[in-house]
């Protein structure tokens, strides 16, 4: 679990309510007390348990928006891109496939300047017909202007689902925000939450404005005309202008809520866990902490120096923090729960992202090494992660490793 | 670096895309026949495929691969040798899908070079709409309507190898008649057609024109904002509402003018233009209603007035006018400016309505007219004539 410390003299004054529910039931109650306007569903597992629980919300009279289920993914996306054009606070979601039959309409709405909050239940790309967690759905977008972020605890999710509103909807930012869950292990199953009070939510979270931007009979605009070789070029320079300062608007979102809610993330782009005196760490994104840091304490009983760094946003990639971070270890294993087919080195996609960011942001150059684990839904065990540690350790002997090792595989 | 060559076709899409390409690739191919090397391409930033917009289409030869590939190394080509004009309403200007505002037909023709004009009228009627410039070039007419030949259904009319008939004329240095009689016999397989190009090629006789010699009508353009300047969001401010504007004459305020995108026209898109009879229009509304642009004005008096820079041509307000000859189209070589026909009417009724009786004579009656036709099986019927126009030179 993250660390999530409630000072004693604050816990005092807020009415906090504690609740025992699921990541995804986190995010409909994060719809609820954001007032989201617009939801639009379509069933695919593991994102369909969210549209499950924001429809009861609505049907229990808690929860007041359009609730809209659209003939398909491609649809449901499209919708609330339109509705948010319009003024409205938009919610939907999807994952897998359904994630990509969407395609069309996620790619278009960074340029259109869209802040849809989205749950992306992460699922393996069918065929085989799987729906256990994977991260390549989310990913896909990674190059598109989408702001991306993982989760690891219903806690989290849901505060991370009210930090994205703010940051999607900020007048500097207006760009579409994924928040990934892992399929089973966060959006299935139930742990233990403190629901804000919706005097808090208010405080935090100010309404929807998007300004000039605004298509509305009293502003008159035209949205997505046609644009050729002329305009495409600075169209997506101004997107790029939106990335640059991502970043900045993140660590005020984070100081503003650390303020309001009096939960604590520390430094909002990744999570750091033993790595004070460790001598390597590994690194990943999602539920996978749970097993790492159970692992890790094993390890330490025996005296091994081991950390874990758990990034929570991909997009933005923090790459000059997560560099200054990383340069002072002999060693890093990432753990991609993701695929990157042809890649440099054949890697996961999180670890060549790593590779990259340290090439210019590190003073050292300690050895990469690339794992890929917990594919498909597959549980990412603790001897698993013993296994990687020790993996890292070799290389930080100077033992060379092969930059990219399958983990839990049956050979 | 070797000779260089570069024609450009300019045409109207979608109707003369195909005759474009098989020109471009016919000076290619023609110029093969004399051991050269070429690539022929049409404009990607043109939108080919709509009805009427001007686009163009290239053909770049030289004597070796480095230097063909050095004229390859560009978007399209700067400067031209030769630009050939397939539809003479195209004279007044090309404004494509990209943003450079109106363009003459001879943007990008070297000092010297020669403007080819498939046309039936002559030098002096052109040169009223073909724009004036400070470099001299050489003028030159093959006799002709614009074609259709290379449309799947419509018959040839030899336009194409008339064309490369003249272009041997035109640039002797990029190949010579032998070699386009040879493509001609060898891919074409036309002795009709080699006869045709021979005739266009012993007939053809380009002109100078003189510095300052043309249309002195300044030419609209637009300069493209930076990114920083640019609206976000991919959007763009809508037009303000517009309202009611005076009468030339009495000075009366009424009607309705919305107000239109300055910077983008469209207007040489047209090839015909709607002529109103504000004398028997009814104020039926079904013009004003119907046009896709929003391009009638709501006149002082209730009547409706096409504005011409807006107007792009479609013939849907004549389609619709229940009213005989109250709404005629008339080919766009008889203009030569977009002026209010409301205004001239209300200046001097029996002047205009003078003007619109001798005008209106010039188009053709509607009957079944096809889209971008006069009427069904018009084209075939002109073929024939086309033909001896072209025997005749």
């Amino acid at each position: 679990m993250a660390t999530l410390t409630v000072p004693v003299e604050k816990r005092k004054k807020i009415q906090e309510q504690e609740a025992l529910i699921t990541g995804a039931e986190a995010i409909a109650i994060a719809c609820k007390l954001a007032n989201v306007d617009v939801v639009t569903a379509y069933p695919i597992r593991p994102y369909d348990t969210v549209m499950q629980y924001i429809s009861q919300l609505v049907a229990d009279g808690e929860m007041d928006c359009e609730y809209i289920v659209a003939e398909g993914e491609h649809s449901q996306f499209e919708i609330v891109k339109h509705a948010s054009v319009c003024g409205a606070r938009v919610f939907c979601g999807s994952s897998g496939v359904g994630w990509m039959y969407a395609m069309e309409a996620l790619t278009v709405s960074p340029a259109l300047r869209v802040p849809m909050v989205c749950m992306v239940g992460n699922r393996a790309l069918d065929d085989p017909g799987a729906f256990g967690v994977e991260h390549n759905d989310a990913l896909a977008v990674r190059d598109l202007g989408w702001l991306l972020t993982w989760v690891d605890s219903a806690q989290e999710a849901l505060d991370t689902a009210l930090i994205a509103y703010r940051v999607a909807e900020d007048q500097r930012i207006l760009v579409p925000l994924a928040i990934s869950c892992d399929g089973a292990f966060l959006t299935h199953s139930q742990g233990l939450v403190k629901v804000p009070t919706p005097e808090q939510v208010k405080k935090f979270l100010p309404p929807y404005n998007r300004g000039n931007l605004l298509l509305h009979p009293d502003n008159v605009i035209s949205v997505a005309p046609q644009a050729n070789e002329d305009w495409v070029m600075e169209i997506r320079r101004q997107n790029y202008a939106i990335t640059e300062i991502t970043c900045d608007v993140i660590r005020e979102v984070y100081a503003e809520f650390e303020e309001i809610f009096g939960r604590k993330y520390g430094n909002p782009f990744f999570e750091e866990y033993m790595t004070e005196d460790a001598d390597v760490v590994l690194l990943g994104m999602g539920t996978m902490s749970t097993p790492v840091k159970v692992a890790i304490r094993k390890l330490r009983e025996q005296g091994q120096k081991v950390g874990f760094v758990r990034l929570r946003w991909f997009r933005p990639f923090a790459g000059p923090e997560i560099a200054k971070s990383l340069e002072r270890f002999k060693a890093i294993g990432v753990i991609d729960r993701d695929f990157s087919f042809g890649s440099p080195n054949l890697s996961g996609v999180v670890a060549t992202e790593v590779r990259s960011a340290m090439y210019t942001g590190a003073a050292t150059r300690p050895p990469v090494l690339g794992f890929i684990c917990g594919l498909g839904g597959r549980e990412v065990t603790v001897p698993d992660v013993e296994t990687m540690t020790e993996k890292v350790f070799q290389a930080a002997k100077g033992k060379a490793q092969p930059l990219t090792q399958w983990i839990g595989l049956r050979s | 670096m070797g000779q260089l060559f570069a024609v450009e076709i300019i045409y109207r899409g979608v109707f003369q895309k195909t005759l474009a390409k098989n020109i471009t690739r016919g000076i290619v191919l023609a110029a093969r026949n004399q051991g050269k090397l070429g690539i022929s391409f049409g404009r990607y930033g043109d939108s080919p495929e709509r009805n009427g917009i001007p686009a163009k289409s290239f053909a770049i030869v030289a004597n070796d691969e480095q230097t063909l590939e050095a004229g390859m190394a560009q978007y399209e080509p700067k400067q031209v040798d030769v630009t050939v004009v397939l539809d003479d309403t195209l004279c007044k200007g090309a404004e494509s899908w990209a943003w450079y505002g109106l363009q003459p037909v001879h943007h990008a023709l070297k000092p010297g070079g020669t403007l080819v004009v498939v046309s039936l009228e002559d030098k002096p009627a052109l040169l009223k709409t073909i724009h004036k410039r400070e470099e001299p070039y050489k003028l030159g007419i093959v006799k002709g309507a614009a074609s259709f030949s290379g449309m799947w259904v419509f018959k040839d009319d030899h336009t194409d190898v008339r064309v490369l008939g003249v272009i041997a004329k035109a640039l002797p240095e990029l190949f010579s008649f032998k070699s386009v009689e040879d493509y001609i016999n060898d891919k074409l397989k036309s002795g009709l057609k080699a006869t045709s190009a021979r005739n266009a090629y012993d007939r053809f006789a380009a002109v100078e024109v003189k510095p300052g010699e043309g249309n002195p009508e300044k030419l609209f353009n637009y300069n493209l904002p930076g990114w920083q300047k640019m609206r976000d969001g991919v959007s763009i401010a809508g037009q303000p509402q517009g309202g009611p504007y005076a009468d030339p004459v009495t000075g009366n305020v009424g009607g309705f003018r919305p107000a239109r995108n300055e910077l983008f026209k469209k207007y040489s898109t047209r090839t015909m233009r709607p002529v109103v009879n504000f004398k028997t229009c009814t104020k039926c509304t079904l013009c004003w209603l119907n046009c896709p642009d929003a391009s009638f004005d709501v006149t002082p008096d209730g009547t409706y007035d096409v504005n011409l820079e807006s107007c792009c041509g479609c013939g849907v307000c004549e389609q619709v006018c229940p009213v005989k000859d109250c709404v005629s189209m008339v080919n766009e070589s008889e203009f030569h400016d977009n002026h209010s026909q409301w205004e001239a009417f209300k200046k001097d009724q029996d002047a205009y309505l003078k003007w619109l009786e001798t005008t209106i004579q010039k188009a053709e009656p509607i009957g079944e007219r096809a889209h971008g036709f006069r009427y069904r099986g018009q084209y075939q019927e002109e073929v024939p004539e086309a033909l001896e126009i072209a025997a005749r030179g």
